[in-house]
């Protein structure tokens, strides 16, 4: 009993001290998203621009002297399961900062944990206004949602071919992503002097919309606007051109994923638009390369979430290079203090409220449901 | 405005078919063992990842599909029978530990689904091409599609069918017979493993039916897709008088109309709380289910 307590103790004490060795070597991140569950695409795109950001940061030579070592968890869309990696996270892999998570109402799960046990988190592509208003450890590195539904709502008055007297609202009531979309878009479309006609909501989950939709088509409006992630817009696209629906259908940068052209049918994709953060196919230096490499490497196209994981990553190293320490709250310093940073997606300058003002992009398709560009929205200056 | 309210009545009852569909099974299991099979839903969700496997990867048209995702079905049904709840019948164990057991089972196939499958959904082919007809209707303004009107005539077929089967053919008299008096069936020498494996074949063919078709109506499927439309075709069978075959079909209709009215004319927001509340004013004034009789004989 004496001997086994005794190499129990020898053992624990190799291993603490092999991990402390390993530990003082690595910069340990986490990065929590969807890799499976409903919004699957979402996540897989954020981890794999992520990780390309590391892997080249790492090839540099890493952030003060120091190797990145990522640690990845896979929330499934849930708001408890984000809570949940956090705070192993936190506690268990010692993390300095935390990316992630990848949808807005994941991330207000987890960012209070975070913000409590003073930890910064930087969400690459959480938009609603709320996620960063839970404290000073929280960041992300897109713009919010009060800017995107403010540019669908301009764009659906000037944008498109024919001027919108109306707009029809169809929006997820148990999402808080989609009710700030929605409530942004309708504030500045009566503001720009349009009238909603019809505001209806459904559930997560809901796999039929018809009554909704026979509703909006009795009201007649100019546009629709769907906020609402690709695999419910795929459904509610579909089932709107089947019911006669032909006017455009706009939505928010939920709409982008490869998959939404499946579910949807690529034919029902014509005269669909979608506020983003970035179109793979523009001139700009730093898009190509940065597209270039990612085609190399996992040969394939990247989506707006893969160029934002990959922003997020090389905005938060450069926070720990300025902190000049791997600690929590040096590194909290520095990232509220970024400013100027040109990366993939634009150029990132927090404001005090720790947003980035950021250009949006609005993005069409063609008949065989590719993504075509369409405009570019800068920023209201401040 | 009278071609809106016709429009969303066909939204209703294509809505409501579907809930059809999956209640008839419910409710034949039902009315024979009296169990009620949570696991429906589940096997209904297995029905529409076979019938996809057999569409994307065997390359198999609609018809095969369709027969391959139902006899996988039925071997599951059975199995699920045979290794869950027969032990508990023959232990002559109380009818809520064949409950417990139902949800359990439901439990283990959604997430066996999400393990093998995972969670994402995916697109269903897309291989009854979509026919809108709009001119027959044109001067009211309505639009139906083709599968909305097969999957009305499945469900209503099917129903036929069933009926058929229970009460004009000898297994069916043997149902009949095992969910009147079950021991006294066994002394007359029916065999009711053979019954009761019979009926889970039968309920699980169903659900597969029901599962392709939707995969087919909604072009998604995931593995949690059968909880919602589990659950709604549980209320439409006991809405309809659980255990009556015809019941399962009207219950169906009544909760999907009411549904799309609800979200039409009230508010979208209270789709499922006033859809609900309705039923339960109808069952407060029908306790047994529209069709449910007291001294009716079941099944």
């Amino acid at each position: 009993m004496k001997r086994a307590f005794l190499m129990l103790l020898v053992i624990s004490l190799i291993f603490t001290g092999f991990t402390s060795a390993y530990g003082a070597e690595t910069i340990k991140i986490g990065l929590i998203a969807p890799l499976t569950g409903p919004i699957a695409t979402f996540g897989q795109s954020v981890e794999k621009g992520v990780r390309m950001a590391v892997d080249e940061i790492n090839a540099k030579g890493g952030v003060l002297g120091m190797k990145i070592e990522l640690f990845v968890e896979d929330n499934q869309a849930k708001a408890e399961e984000s809570a949940n990696i956090a705070r192993k996270f936190i506690e268990q892999n010692k993390v300095v900062a935390i990316l992630g998570p990848v949808i807005s109402s994941n991330t207000l799960a987890a960012a209070p944990i975070a913000q409590q046990s003073k930890v910064p988190l930087l969400s690459p592509t959480a938009t609603n206004p709320r996620v960063t208003q839970v404290g000073n450890y929280i960041f992300r590195a897109c713009f919010v949602d009060d800017f995107q539904g403010t540019v669908m709502a301009r764009f659906a008055r000037t944008g498109l071919g024919k001027r919108s007297n109306t707009a029809a609202i169809l929006y997820e009531k148990t999402s808080d992503y989609s009710i700030g979309l929605a409530k942004y878009f309708k504030e500045t479309f009566i503001n720009l002097g349009g009238k909603i006609v019809a505001e209806e909501s459904f559930s997560s989950g809901d796999q039929d919309f018809s009554a909704q939709l026979t509703k909006i088509k009795g009201k007649n409006p100019d546009v629709l606007y769907v906020p609402s992630y690709y695999d419910t817009a795929g459904l509610i696209i579909k089932q709107a051109r089947e019911l006669g629906i032909n006017v455009p259908i706009l939505g928010g940068d939920g709409f982008d994923s490869p998959q939404l052209a499946e579910l949807a049918g690529k034919e029902n994709l014509k005269n669909c638009y979608f506020s983003g953060h970035f179109f793979a196919g523009s001139s700009a230096p730093q898009v190509k390369t940065f597209v270039a490499n990612y085609k190399k490497r996992y040969n394939a196209v990247p989506d707006m979430l893969a160029a934002l994981g990959y922003d997020a990553a090389y905005m938060l190293a450069d926070a720990i290079k300025r902190a000049g320490k791997v600690d929590r709250d040096a590194i909290r310093d520095a990232l509220a203090n970024t400013k100027n940073l040109k990366l993939v997606t634009g150029t990132i300058t927090l404001d005090e409220s720790r947003n980035p003002q950021k250009s949006a992009v609005i993005i069409g398709f063609d008949s065989n449901g590719n993504q075509v560009y369409k405009a570019t929205v800068n920023p209201p200056r401040k | 405005m009278i071609t809106e309210i016709f429009q969303q009545i066909i939204n209703g009852i294509a809505l409501g078919s579907i809930y059809a569909l999956i209640a008839l099974g419910y409710t034949m299991v039902y009315g024979i063992l009296r169990l009620i099979n949570f696991a429906h839903g589940d096997i209904y969700m297995v029905g529409a990842y076979a019938g996809y496997f057999a569409i994307t990867s065997f390359k198999w048209g609609i018809f095969p599909s369709f027969i391959f995702a139902m006899l996988i079905c039925a071997i599951l049904g059975m199995s699920i029978e045979r290794f869950a709840y027969r032990p508990l019948r023959i232990r002559n164990a109380p009818r809520i530990a064949a409950l417990t057991t139902a949800i359990g089972v439901s439990f283990l196939l959604e997430n066996l689904g999400i393990i093998f499958w995972t969670p994402t959904p995916r697109a269903f082919p897309q291989v009854i091409p979509l026919k809108i007809y709009q001119g027959i209707y044109e001067r009211f303004g309505i639009i139906v599609n083709n599968r909305q009107l097969v999957i009305i005539s499945v469900a209503i077929a099917l129903m036929l069918l069933l009926q058929f089967i229970v009460n004009k053919t000898k297994i069916g008299m043997a149902m009949r017979a095992v969910s009147f008096d079950r021991e006294t069936a066994w002394m007359m020498g029916v065999n009711i493993d053979y019954v009761i494996s019979f009926t889970f074949a039968i309920g699980s063919m169903l659900a597969a039916a029901g599962g392709v078709l939707v995969g087919i109506y909604f072009n998604r499927i995931d593995p949690l897709m059968g909880v919602m439309p589990g659950v709604k075709a549980f209320v439409a069978a006991v809405l309809g008088g659980i255990g009556i075959i015809p019941g399962a079909m009207v219950g169906g209709f009544i909760l999907g109309i009411a549904e799309i009215l609800v979200s039409a004319f009230i508010a979208s927001s209270y789709r499922d709380a006033i859809a609900f509340a309705i039923l339960i004013v109808i069952l407060l004034v029908r306790p047994s289910g529209i069709f449910g009789v007291a001294t009716r004989e079941k099944v």
